[in-house]
């Protein structure tokens, strides 16, 4: 099986991946399904932790509410075994250190994750994790923040693996009304770390935090590789999206994204429902 | 007995297996920016002295050293309370609030954020903000809000804007969270005061630099106060363990016994295992996947599931241990010391004194012992809350 950034790499298309909080309804892993069918190129899954630091509202109520109806680490990694199965998009597990220190790279990587996301573990607190990850066949991808200095953002791009997860905004998850200059100016740092922008090497940088339209989706698009989209799927889902509902919000993610690369072209007529 | 602990934890922040920093990307440079800032400042005879200088003429330092007379002779103890109650805004908080703040100054920032358990550390936050001229905005979980009303108007009176939390269990620990999250959205100006010897990196070890003023100063009392020089038993509360880090750094070189005392319903110590909330890795109460749990205390200031890292270390190196008490035994012990020695101490503190009434005269603290115990922070906020417990129970608190 290839690795989640040769995967990502051979997409030849602007990224798209959603996210799914694991354990959100009963049949949550049909959220899943619909993600792929959409035209995902990977989907993050979060599990839910009682103390989420970095998220905002939408995300914390989508834990607090997987958490309040007895969804376990223990299930949702057993629904992900069984999707990893089925599904042919890769898989990516985001969750924060505590949980993520607990359940180790081997019990994630035998879960069929290829991907892993912890939003609170910073370069000093990573390597034994990255060690861990890349004996297990996990890319343990790194978070770069509008706030990091050069050295830093170096340091990130050397050690993620996958892609490297480009914070758009200095602020929590949440669906914004227009996608942040900090995000374009970010990607822009980024990339002019890449060794070789065309080599093997090089590692998509997708933009997540705040993309929450397909106008959005589309730009962030154009200045990244791709996107990361969490609040405005979960909020539709709290709200009672059905996962064909869902279905249908990622494809018009998906369409925005692959008609916005060419600059100029229109795209405002497959928007979804603005807020 | 001397050991390597209570040091600089150098730039990992690390106590042994404990602390770090365990914070998104997003807030690493400021961690980094605040950590050479206090290390510049802790190291300038100048900040040094204008700190002083606030102690002193502003918070009332030195605080008193007071025997407790009467319960002395019923228990059998000498026993010597530490007056953190008498501190301004009525407890221990001034001291790490004052710093911060005085650091935040020097850092440019013209806003602090605080979270707060039973308000006394907002209070302290809004009281230095009306000060040096800053604005604040004081995070409370709801249900704290709700049983301390009146350290929520005190805050508001002083002019910083609180914002009820309800997230999670509405209690101190997700009003860190949500203080967290507003940090990172806000870092440019804003200075995240955190009351407690919690947290990412400098914080543990910046707090307890801060509250270092009560262990020292109880040091040169005791010193003068007993012909030992050092009591035999050092104890204090603890939640997040601030006003106990402070004064067990004033003891920790010494042969003297520490001893903190845990809410029986927030015991991180006793019941809690290793693991990583609010940005370093300490002993937390959480179930077998590792959610955390929700602590249940009477006090609102332990009522968290965490603690420290620096205590997890003093504790794991077996240099302090970790004791707990009831909330019955807590309302005893706020009664008894009202009754005996006419002071009214804050329900957090009266955890100290209830492990000594009840250890008091055995094994534990054999007749004849020499006690430190700090008092840190009086009983006011805890009146509305004792007079309904009283009201519903029948009897007086």
């Amino acid at each position: 099986m290839s690795t989640l950034g040769a995967t990502l790499r051979a997409a030849g298309r602007p990224l798209l991946i959603p996210y799914v909080t694991g354990g959100l309804t009963a049949n949550w892993t049909d959220y899943l399904d619909a993600c792929q069918d959409a035209g995902a190129d990977a989907i993050e899954i979060g599990l839910p932790f009682s103390d989420p630091m970095l998220d905002g509202t939408t995300i914390q109520r989508a834990s607090d509410r997987a958490l309040a109806r007895g969804a376990t680490i223990g299930g949702i990694l057993a629904g992900i075994e069984a999707a990893s199965r089925r599904l042919s998009v890769p898989l990516i597990v985001m969750t924060y250190a505590n949980l993520a220190l607990r359940l180790g790279a081997p019990r994630l990587a035998a879960a069929g994750v290829r991907g892993l996301i912890v939003p609170d573990l910073p370069l000093e607190e990573s390597a034994a994790l990255e060690a861990a990850a890349a004996e297990a066949g996990i890319d343990l991808i790194l978070l770069a923040a509008p706030s990091t200095p050069d050295d830093r953002l170096r340091e990130i791009r050397r050690r993620s693996r996958g892609f490297v997860y480009a914070v758009s905004v200095m602020g929590t998850t949440g669906e914004r009304d227009t996608l942040p200059a900090t995000a374009v100016e970010l990607v822009r740092r980024v990339k002019h770390h890449q060794p070789d922008p065309d080599g093997p090497e090089r590692l998509p940088v997708l933009i997540g935090f705040g993309v929450s339209t397909p106008e959005q989706a589309a730009e962030a698009g154009r200045a990244g590789d791709g996107v990361i989209v969490a609040s405005a799927l979960m909020r539709r889902v709290l709200d009672g999206a059905t996962p064909d509902d869902l279905r249908v919000a990622v494809a018009a993610l998906r369409t925005a994204l692959d008609l916005g690369v060419s600059s100029g072209t229109p795209y405002a007529e497959v928007s979804g429902d603005r807020r | 007995m001397t050991m390597s602990v209570m040091r600089d934890p150098a730039a990992a922040g690390r106590f042994g297996a404990f602390g770090g920093r365990f914070v998104p990307e997003s807030l690493v440079p400021a961690c980094e920016a605040l950590e050479e800032a206090f290390r510049e400042a802790w190291a300038d005879p100048a900040f040094r002295g204008q700190l002083d200088m606030f102690r002193t003429v502003y918070a009332g330092r030195p605080t008193a050293l007071t025997p407790a007379w009467n319960l002395s002779a019923e228990l059998g103890i000498t026993l010597l309370l530490k007056r953190e109650d008498l501190a301004h805004t009525g407890s221990h908080k001034i001291n790490n609030v004052l710093g911060q703040a005085l650091l935040a100054r020097r850092m440019g920032k013209t806003r602090l954020i605080a979270e707060t358990g039973a308000g006394q550390h907002g209070v302290a936050t809004a009281t230095a903000a009306a000060l040096f001229g800053l604005r604040a905005t004081v995070y409370m979980g709801e249900r704290d809000i709700e049983r301390q009303a009146l350290n929520v108007f005190r805050m508001t009176l002083l002019g910083a804007e609180v914002v009820p939390v309800t997230s999670g269990s509405r209690t101190l620990k997700d009003a860190t969270n949500e203080a967290l999250r507003q940090w990172v959205a806000a870092v440019e100006d804003t200075h995240f005061c955190l009351g407690s010897v919690a947290g990412p990196h400098p914080y543990p070890w910046m707090v307890r630099e801060f509250q270092r003023v009560i262990g020292e100063e109880a040091r040169r009392q005791c010193a003068a106060e007993l012909s030992t020089g050092v009591p035999d038993v050092v104890v204090a509360c603890v939640g997040g363990g601030s006003n106990a880090a402070g004064t067990f750094a004033g003891f920790v070189g010494t042969g003297a016994r520490l001893v903190g005392v845990e809410a029986a319903g927030g015991a991180a110590m006793t019941h809690g295992t290793p693991g990583i909330v609010h940005g370093s890795r300490s002993m937390v109460l959480q179930d077998d996947e590792g959610q955390i749990a929700e602590a249940q205390s009477i006090a609102a200031g332990l009522d968290y599931p965490g603690i420290g890292p620096e205590h997890a270390q003093l504790g794991a190196a077996g240099r302090a241990e970790y004791q707990t008490v009831t909330d019955g035994e807590v309302l005893t012990a706020v009664r008894r010391l009202a009754r005996a020695e006419g002071i009214i101490c804050a329900l957090e503190s009266a955890h100290a004194v209830a492990w000594v009434l009840r250890a008091a005269g055995t094994d534990e603290l054999p007749h004849g012992s020499t006690v430190l115990l700090t008092l840190s922070g009086r009983g006011d906020k805890d009146m509305i809350q004792l007079s309904d417990m009283a009201a519903l129970t029948g009897g007086p608190a």
